[in-house]
Order: C-alpha cells, then sequence, then structure tokens
C-alpha cells in the first residue's frame, strides 16, 4: 500500500455523491430511451442517430466515474494509468472502427448485391 | 507487501532491487491488467454485436419491443424499466463495495463485514434477475412464423398491436401431430418439441380475421418495423411460411434475427458468468474477513483486490446496458 495508510480520510462523502451522479444519468438514459425526443431520433452525426450518441457519451462519463472513483484510479501513478486506460482505448478503438466500417460494408453489399434474402 | 521482498542491502540505489515504479502492489498490479485484458474480450464481443448490428442495420429487432416485462406485471408493457433497475442493483453493490473498501482502509472489521455482506447480496439479486430475464426471453411471448429465408414474420392488428399466435390459431382438434421420439426411430433421432399450434391452423386462423396484417423485420424511416398490406400478407403467409418459432434459441429467434438472440446469450451470460464468479470471490474474501485473516494481515488489500474486479463487473454492465438495450 504505497499510496500511504497514513493519509487515508474517509471518503464516505464523496462515495455518495459519485453514486447520486451515477444514478442520475442511468435515469436520464432510461427517460430519453422512452420518449425518445423526435429531434435526436431525426438528426444524425457521423451516420448515427444523435440520440445514441447520447447515449455513449453518457455511457463514457459513467465508466470514467466507475473506474476513477470507484476503483480509485485517480490515486495510482500515472504510469499505471496510463499503461491501463490508454492501451485499453487505444485498442478498443481500433477494433470498433475496423468492424463497424466491415459491418457497413457487408450491409451494402447485402443491400446493392444480386442475393435475394427475404423470401 | 515487505515482508514478501528479500532485503539485499542495496535499497537506497536505483537498481538495487525493491523498486516500485508504479507504487502499487504485485496482485494489485496484476488485478489491473487482468482486468484490462477482460475489458478487451468484452470488447471484442461487443464490437462483434456492432459489426453483426451494422450488418443488419435496416432489419435489427428493436430492443424495447424485445425486453419489456417487469415482475407481477403482466402483460403491461415496461420497456427497459426491469434492466434500469437491474443497473442500479449493480451500481449500488458497487457502492456497497467501495464502502468495504473505505472501511478496510480504516481497519474497521464489522463495517468491512457489513458492507461485504450487502455487495454479496446485491450480486445475487442482479444474477437472479438476469435468470428472470433470460426465463422471459426464451419462452417469448407472441410468436411468429418463419420463411423459408429464415426471415421472420410477426402478426399486428390494424392499430399496429402485435397479436399472440394463441389468439390467432383455430385448433383443429382432428388433426393431431405426434412428436415423434427416438424409440420409435431407425436413426433413433427424436424430433423437436412441436409448436403449440400447425402452420394450417394459423393460416386457416388468419384468413377468417380481416383485421389481422403481417408485420416484416425490415425497419422503416422512422425506426419501426415494416406493416404489410392485407394482400402482401396473404400472399406472404401462403407463399413463403414454412414454420412456427415460439421463443428464441441458438437456431431460431421469434422477435427477429437469430444473431441478435446469439449474441444476447453469450454477451449477458458471459457476464453473467463474471457477476457469478465475482459473488464467489466475494463470498471467499467475506469468510476471510470475518475470520480476521486481514487483522491479523493488519491491512484490508484483498478487499481491495476483489473489489477492483467487483467494479469492473459494473463497468461492463454500463456498456452492456447502453448497447444492448438503449442503442
Amino acid at each position: 500500500m504505497a499510496h500511504d495508510i497514513a493519509h487515508h480520510e474517509s471518503n464516505t462523502g464523496k462515495i455518495w455523491k459519485v453514486f447520486i451522479l451515477l444514478s442520475v444519468v442511468t435515469i436520464v438514459e432510461v427517460i430519453l430511451g422512452i420518449i425518445k425526443p423526435a429531434f435526436l431520433i431525426d438528426t444524425t452525426f457521423i451516420s448515427m442517430k444523435l440520440l445514441n450518441w447520447i447515449f455513449i457519451i453518457l455511457t463514457i462519463y459513467k465508466a470514467y466515474y466507475i473506474t476513477w472513483s470507484f476503483m480509485h484510479m485517480d490515486g495510482e501513478t500515472k504510469g499505471l494509468r496510463r499503461s491501463v486506460v490508454w492501451t485499453g482505448i487505444f485498442l478498443i478503438c481500433y477494433l470498433i472502427f475496423i468492424l463497424l466500417t466491415e459491418g457497413d460494408y457487408v450491409y451494402e453489399v447485402f443491400r446493392a448485391g444480386y442475393k435475394s434474402w427475404d423470401f | 507487501m515487505e515482508t514478501a521482498v528479500t532485503k539485499t542491502g542495496t535499497e537506497d540505489k536505483i537498481w538495487g532491487g525493491g523498486n516500485e515504479p508504479l507504487k502499487v502492489s504485485y496482485g494489485k498490479m496484476m488485478m489491473w491488467f487482468f482486468i484490462l485484458s477482460d475489458a478487451l474480450t468484452f470488447s471484442g464481443f461487443l464490437a462483434a454485436y456492432g459489426f453483426s448490428r451494422f450488418k443488419f442495420i435496416n432489419s435489427w429487432p428493436i430492443a424495447d419491443e424485445v425486453f419489456n416485462h417487469f415482475p407481477f406485471l403482466h402483460g403491461v408493457d415496461a420497456p427497459m424499466y426491469y434492466v434500469a433497475l437491474m443497473t442500479f442493483i449493480l451500481i449500488f453493490s458497487s457502492v456497497t463495495m467501495v464502502l468495504a473498501v473505505d472501511a478496510g482502509h480504516h481497519m474497521k472489521q464489522k463495517k468491512v463485514i457489513l458492507y461485504m455482506f450487502l455487495t454479496i447480496i446485491g450480486g445475487f439479486i442482479f444474477v437472479g434477475s438476469q435468470a428472470w430475464e433470460w426465463k422471459n426471453f426464451i419462452k417469448g411471448e407472441y410468436g411468429a412464423l418463419e420463411t423459408k429465408g429464415g426471415q421472420i414474420l410477426q402478426f399486428v392488428d390494424t392499430d399496429g398491436h402485435r397479436v399472440a399466435l394463441k389468439d390467432i390459431a383455430i385448433v383443429n382438434t382432428h388433426n393431431e401431430r405426434v412428436q415423434h421420439e427416438n424409440k420409435n426411430g431407425v436413426w433413433y433421432d427424436k424430433e423437436k418439441v412441436l409448436p403449440a399450434f400447425s402452420v394450417e391452423e394459423i393460416k386457416a386462423g388468419f384468413s377468417k380475421n380481416k383485421d389481422l396484417l403481417l408485420r416484416t423485420q425490415i425497419l422503416t424511416e422512422k425506426g419501426a418495423k415494416t406493416i404489410l398490406t392485407r394482400e402482401e400478407s396473404l400472399k406472404r403467409l401462403n407463399g413463403d411460411v414454412i414454420g412456427i418459432v415460439e421463443g428464441a434459441n441458438m437456431v431460431h429467434n421469434e422477435y427477429g434475427n437469430p444473431l441478435f438472440a446469439n449474441f444476447f446469450f453469450f454477451i449477458t451470460g458471459f457476464h453473467g458468468f463474471h457477476v457469478f464468479s465475482g459473488v464467489i470471490i466475494n463470498i471467499i474474501i467475506f469468510i476471510n474477513v470475518i475470520l480476521g485473516t486481514y487483522e491479523k494481515r493488519k491491512n484490508y488489500e484483498m478487499v481491495e483486490k476483489v473489489g477492483l474486479y467487483w467494479h469492473f463487473v459494473d463497468l461492463v454492465w454500463v456498456f452492456v446496458f447502453t448497447f444492448f438495450y438503449l442503442v
């Protein structure tokens, strides 16, 4: 326990705050998912509905708080933090980019191709 | 962790050994790297789900229509409320876990016991909810037809509300179709469980009731499923339909594309397995806390390590929740 036992003041207040924050974000997500505001569905950004972008951004926001606050990533050294977070983010972005591009390509082939699949 | 390190008498020198550049114990660092690799595994699954979804972007099932059950509310359309509740349960058990870690830092054994107990209970409730969700998914609700091309056709009335097979079929009591059992055949091959109705019974009921229409998997511009006209419905029913689908399994899926069911079973199953193993590990550490192992050791770092794993499970669920139920 290198980041010492000495300055372990109680974080209970902060923990409950983060819990409330995560709950509020989840509630907002659910409400948006149920009412589905028309302008968020009709507007698209980089070929995805604005509503979906909002969901994804809120999810990453929640993920940040879980990692930083609950998993105490903020207390780790820069080296550990970067080797875990940056590695993950880089590889995940790369994978998502490749697979979604390929998926969209296959969709175009199915749509424009001569193969009938709805029979 | 000083006890585990051999003293060489060269500690003051940079290369003298015993240096911890990342300032964490071996166990905690390895837990972080395990979590990283596990996160990549889950990303692989979710990205594969994204691939399949983009591939069938115009015919993917609508999650709100699939997951709309809530305990004790039968027949009420409650999209997402139950998963939202599950999300809360998991986030809350994450909170009790971090409170246990916090109490561990202050060497408060009693509090660690209480909070870990609550965490374990939360984990069990979550796994149970997941099982209930699976049960509903497997059982299905309305039933559907399958075409020669493996496409799903669902029934709706003229208002667009779904209609169940049992409300359509005119059951022919004279024509008893017997399930083939393995004791009767040369090849000892058992037939799958027969659906409750035959295609003929559904066809008979459909042609009687003029209000019924068929709905295809294809999504319209507005993101709803395409509803066929009465003529088109009859044409497809009489020309293309080869079978009845009730519920979902790895091959047939009444909600639409079978891939949706496959990914649902695989990803939520893999996550549920993580939750389950997390609960088991928590129980082991919980017993150790009660026995006073960490009081003797004078630190509660083990609680912190299982805490990391438990939060990771929560972290993954946040993403599964988004990509399966929201987006």
